[in-house]
């Protein structure tokens, strides 16, 4: 019994390390100071200065940005990543293991390695600074996780089915869309869901291949660039509060979602067993 | 006469030519060769090359002969163990625990969930925190931002290993007669070992690479390896910057062979999400 509540005090230390910066800057987002502290009284001025601040625009356009480069690269990351696991799987046996390989070392390899090489790509071949080789950069450690995730899928599927849909008629092209697709689709949709958020959340590798002169922000180097030197402002206090509380019910929602299909799903089999 | 079977075959090879669906592959070897293989080899090449790319074993020994980015890699390495025995004896027991919960699932996403809010904000607010406290930025908050960090990396693969356990183990123990802390050092230890490997590897690698964590919680005082490596490519060093690179290279090369020993195959804590 003591030790059953001693578990339970442990656990609870850690979980208030973990959200006590969070939770302490959401409650001082409403106090218009820095200082943790409500000398100034309890106030929604922060966030009114979301709007009004003279960085404002600054701050709109680094959202803009990296909404606009995790669309694309999740986009491209998702179409490249799973045309290709079609044919990675019918790769011959040593060359399937070649690219699986070479797939993980994007995922493996330290963030900060990756992002120096590319760099050093794009300026040995002379690429144009700017959005390209940030996208170029997201697309290539995005991708990897995308073909991850649609190849158990395939290693899942049943082939009879595929050559079944062949013996039936279809063309190949038709059997593939018809039947391999709508297979595939939960293991894309998760690709692009991860590639998405991966994208969104880059620090690394974005900041080191933006180039200083493209002036190019996106929402974590923009943040980087200026509470690094002026620290943290009212201003940030009630971005981060909204980032936090969005992040967190977005990733709860998402889960939670889950564990209920997941729930439907047992149940389902359960009937089925007991029928 | 030869000029026209040449043509014959190749027209030949162009009809038997298929969309076979192995060619889908193909577009994505070539982008993993031309962004992600290139760049590795560049950065092979870079280290060899001095500022007027003549080949040089120059940029080592100008590595070898700077006592600071010596001490840089000293420090980070330091930092590294000490954040992963950390987030191991702290992290061990949380998996322990959840694991042993009919809920646990549910309970992880708790521990893990902070992990997706962007590092920079958590520790912006963590660094806020310290200085609203009046707390010396130094060592100490460097090493408690990395455990802050970090910890999810640790407790989510011992958290998948522990709860796949086979419990029979656990019972044939006790059956035998072995009491609760033999059982545990016996058999539970031993049976989570890959998991505490990947675990390892997944808080060692990014706390001795990144960037960004150590300088803000140490006021700039503290530098890691991450974080040398940005300067030197930022300040075009790229010959030095590429040898650094080599090294951290070879750390994380060290690390996932350890890991595949251990692993034997089994695929824990890489697929995070």
């Amino acid at each position: 019994m003591v030790k059953k509540i001693l578990e339970k005090c442990y656990l609870a230390v850690i979980l208030a390390f973990l959200y006590a910066p969070i939770i302490l800057i959401i409650v001082f987002s409403f106090s218009n100071s820095s200082t943790f502290t409500f000398k100034n009284g309890f106030s929604f001025e922060a966030y009114a200065s979301i709007f009004t601040s003279e960085k404002t625009p600054e701050l709109l356009e680094a959202v803009k940005n990296t909404f606009l480069i995790a669309i694309i690269a999740s986009i491209v990351s998702t179409l490249l990543g799973s045309v290709a696991s079609v044919g990675i799987f019918s790769l011959g046996k040593r060359m399937r293991k070649v690219v699986e390989n070479v797939n993980q070392l994007p995922i493996i390899n330290s963030e900060i390695v990756m992002a120096v090489s590319l760099m050093l790509f794009f300026v040995t071949f002379k690429f144009p600074a700017g959005y390209i080789r940030i996208i170029i950069g997201h697309i290539a450690f995005c991708t990897p996780y995308v073909v991850l995730s649609v190849m158990p899928k395939l290693a899942q599927m049943d082939p009879n089915v595929y050559e079944a849909a062949l013996d039936l008629g279809a063309s190949p092209i038709k059997a593939l869309f018809k039947v391999m697709l709508p297979m595939l689709t939960p293991g894309i949709v998760s690709g692009f869901v991860l590639s998405f958020t991966l994208s969104m959340d880059d620090f690394i590798i974005t900041q080191i291949n933006k180039g200083a002169a493209t002036g190019i922000n996106t929402l974590s180097t923009y943040i980087y660039e200026d509470a690094r030197l002026k620290g943290l402002s009212p201003f940030w206090f009630a971005i981060f509060s909204i980032i936090f509380v969005a992040v967190l019910a977005i990733v709860l929602l998402l889960n939670l979602k889950k564990s209920i299909e997941n729930r439907a799903a047992a149940a389902a089999k359960k009937e089925v067993k007991n029928v | 006469m030869k000029s026209k079977e040449f043509f014959k075959r190749v027209g030949n090879k162009c009809k038997n030519f298929r969309l076979t669906r192995r060619v889908f592959s193909y577009p994505y070897i070539l982008f993993l060769l031309l962004f992600v293989v290139i760049p590795l080899v560049l950065v092979l090449v870079y280290a060899f090359l001095d500022a007027n790319n003549n080949f040089t074993f120059g940029n080592f020994a100008a590595l070898i002969k700077d006592g600071a980015s010596l001490q840089v890699l000293l420090t980070s390495l330091l930092v590294g163990v000490i954040t992963t025995a950390l987030c191991l004896v702290l992290g061990y027991p949380i998996a322990y625990i959840l694991s042993k919960y009919r809920s646990g699932k549910v309970l992880v996403l708790l521990f893990v969930l902070p992990m997706w809010v962007n590092f920079l904000i958590r520790t912006l607010a963590t660094k806020a925190i310290f200085v609203a406290l009046d707390i010396q930025l130094g060592m100490g908050t460097v090493l408690f931002g990395m455990v802050y960090n970090y910890l999810p990396f640790m407790i989510l693969p011992l958290h998948t290993t522990l709860s796949n356990l086979d419990k029979s183990y656990v019972e044939a123990s006790q059956d035998l007669g072995a009491d609760k802390l033999t059982t545990f050092v016996k058999t539970v230890l031993p049976l989570s070992v890959p998991g505490i490997i990947s675990g390892m590897t997944m808080v060692f690698i990014p706390t001795i690479s990144t960037f960004a964590i150590s300088q803000f919680l140490s006021d700039y005082t503290i530098f890691l390896f991450g974080d040398s490596i940005q300067t030197k490519f930022s300040n075009n060093m790229y010959g030095v910057g590429s040898v650094m690179s080599l090294i951290m290279i070879a750390l994380v090369l060290l690390s996932n062979f350890v890991m595949s020993k251990f692993n034997k195959g089994e695929v824990t804590g890489r697929n995070l999400w």
